[in-house]
């Protein structure tokens, strides 16, 4: 991909998500830190290709340290997320 | 970028699926009935990028034309999923154990996780840039990498080379100010502000720095520049935070979760990746927003907001405050009121938070309700210590979420109100900010207790002000009663004369 389009899809993402984001209820602003926290450890994909590449030794560790943190940000920021979500319940009525 | 035009087309294809389901992810917050669903897109999409990286990068023994055909290297595929156990281990522990009035710090140490994750995977591209297809065409204009004296470092790609500067810059930013941002938060550190002398002169010279550095760096990329930019970025990160007062807290959470988006989508650039540039642009705006919406609530500009120095111990305005007669009630007081009333409408604040009075507030809710009362909450933008917080803990203690309102959705109500209920909240309900215009937080969105027949407020004691520093007239006024004790002890005592 030329930068071109990387920055189309870059500017184009931003718009979804200042719209997406308007429409978050308020009362969940506090699952949606967590959420996005989690999914900004996507950089974990940079993190693996350094793991995974021979060559230089220095940067396959780096790689994996990366990985360790990330990792913590994935699992820790989605389970979080998952339970605040599962304790906003509705009124019982009846 | 050679490389990068050899990545198969599924590949691409999976990253774009990754970054659709973040964005659903993220659309499913808009109710808490589709928010469950929305998290699971997010985790489906996560697991399909780290699926999609390890099937793509992970080095296999070459089987003659056919490299796919190879084994993997088992070697390398144990360490990356020991590393992802390690971190597994402790993220979900973490997030079992973690008592959600500390919510914001747990937030504030993961954005420091994703900043430091950023710096090292910028730190690893520098390295070793043929493994990240970053490397400059030799002779230019061929796809060759071959470089004449092969003693020579690999040439990066000058583009390459800014996104990557701009990455670790961020990255490290987001590391260090969120290491503050933690301690300020979990009491390690006073949250009073910090201010050097000539701050503003050190921080922009810093910046400046950093820029032309990063300048530099399409030149020359020396081991020193690239150092030097990730060091003076750790500087610049602690030097932007600690003048923040305590109670801007809320607005910095959501700075650094917006640069945390930055850092993801400037090393998606350096990648060529489009799930980390669709997540980094999200995250980015989404934090973004939350600061703007943050600092609306507060009627301050984002500018002053970070130029800091303010919620620290500021002196009140005038010490004649004081003197002003108030009524003081007791637990029964409060108890027979509420009893009376057709409607109550709770304000809850950071005060209930650190009390842990949630939970003495539900059942106290819930015996006015058994007594035909309607009970509401009405929750400020900016209560607590970060966005959203106040509604994470009424849910915790079980308060249906419609029972909970904002700010704008209630306010026209506290006039047909009998009485309003004022746990841990204090600036937010202060009248002075819609008709003193000397007062700090003059022109700041306030809720209209004062409105309501009568107003119960629950503090520890008349001395404190809140974090702007101001007294509130509202203890003054005549339909106003203080309930002065902590305020899990007066919800708990007020239980027990409703029982």
């Amino acid at each position: 991909m030329d930068f071109i389009s990387i920055l189309s899809i870059f500017v184009l993402a931003c718009f979804v998500g200042y719209y997406v984001v308007w429409s978050v209820t308020p009362a969940l602003h506090t699952p949606l830190m967590s959420v996005t926290n989690a999914i900004s450890s996507v950089i974990v994909v940079g993190a693996l290709i350094a793991a995974a590449a021979a060559g230089a030794s220095g940067a396959k560790w780096l790689g994996l340290i990366a990985v360790v943190l990330a990792s913590v940000n994935i699992f820790g920021g989605f389970a979080v997320t998952a339970r605040m979500l599962a304790m906003y319940k509705r009124k019982e009525r009846g | 970028m050679h490389e990068a035009a050899q990545t198969p087309a599924w590949v691409m294809l999976a990253y774009l699926a990754a970054g659709m389901c973040f964005i659903l992810a993220l659309r499913g917050l808009s109710s808490p009935a589709s928010s469950r669903r929305g998290n699971r897109f997010g985790m489906f999409g996560m697991a399909l990028a780290l699926a999609t990286t390890l099937v793509h990068y992970l080095p296999r023994f070459e089987v003659g034309d056919a490299p796919w055909l190879g084994n993997p290297d088992y070697l390398t595929l144990a360490e990356i999923l020991g590393a992802i156990a390690i971190g597994a281990a402790i993220g979900l522990v973490t997030a079992r154990r973690i008592a959600m009035t500390a919510m914001p710090q747990l937030v504030a140490a993961f954005h420091s996780l994703v900043g430091m994750a950023a710096v090292l995977v910028g730190a690893a591209a520098y390295l070793n840039p043929e493994a990240f297809g970053i490397v400059q065409p030799f002779p230019p204009g061929t796809g060759w990498t071959v470089y004449a004296p092969l003693s020579l470092a690999p040439s990066i790609n000058p583009v390459s080379r800014v996104e990557m500067g701009l990455g670790v810059a961020i990255g490290a930013i987001t590391f260090s100010g969120s290491v503050i941002a933690f301690l300020k938060l979990n009491g390690n550190m006073s949250g009073k502000p910090i201010l050097l002398p000539l701050r503003h002169v050190i921080n922009l010279g810093t910046l400046a720095a950093i820029l032309g550095l990063i300048g530099w760096f399409t030149q020359d990329q020396s081991p020193w520049v690239f150092w030097t930019i990730a060091g003076l970025s750790f500087a610049i990160g602690f030097l932007l935070i600690i003048p923040i007062g305590g109670a801007d807290m809320p607005v910095v959470i959501s700075m650094l979760n917006s640069y945390s988006g930055w850092a993801a989508a400037a090393m998606g650039f350096t990648l060529h990746n489009s799930a980390m540039i669709i997540t980094g642009a999200l995250v980015g705006s989404s934090g973004a927003i939350l600061s703007y919406i943050m600092c609306r609530a507060m009627n301050r500009s984002f500018v002053s907001v970070i130029a800091g120095g303010f919620g620290g111990d500021a002196v009140a305005g005038g010490g004649a405050a004081i003197d002003k007669p108030w009524k003081r009630g007791s637990a029964e007081d409060a108890a027979f009121l509420m009893r009376q009333a057709e409607q109550v409408i709770i304000v809850p604040g950071y005060g209930m938070a650190v009390a842990q009075a949630q939970h003495a507030l539900r059942e106290m809710a819930d015996l006015l309700k058994k007594e035909g009362v309607s009970v509401k909450y009405a929750i400020h933008p900016v209560a607590g210590r970060m966005p959203g917080h106040m509604n994470v803990l009424l849910a915790e203690a079980n308060v249906p979420y419609d029972e909970v309102f904002e700010l704008e959705d209630i306010n026209s109500e506290f006039a047909r109100t009998d009485v309003a209920f004022v746990i841990g909240a204090n600036d937010v309900t202060n009248p002075a900010a819609k008709t003193d215009k000397s007062s700090p937080i003059y022109g700041m969105p306030v809720l209209d207790v004062e409105k309501a027949k009568t107003v119960l407020f629950v503090k520890r004691s008349m001395g404190g002000v809140g974090y702007a520093g101001v007294d509130n007239e509202l203890f003054y006024r005549d339909n106003t009663m203080m309930l002065l004790a902590d305020a899990k002890k007066m919800v708990e005592e007020i239980v027990k004369s409703l029982g």
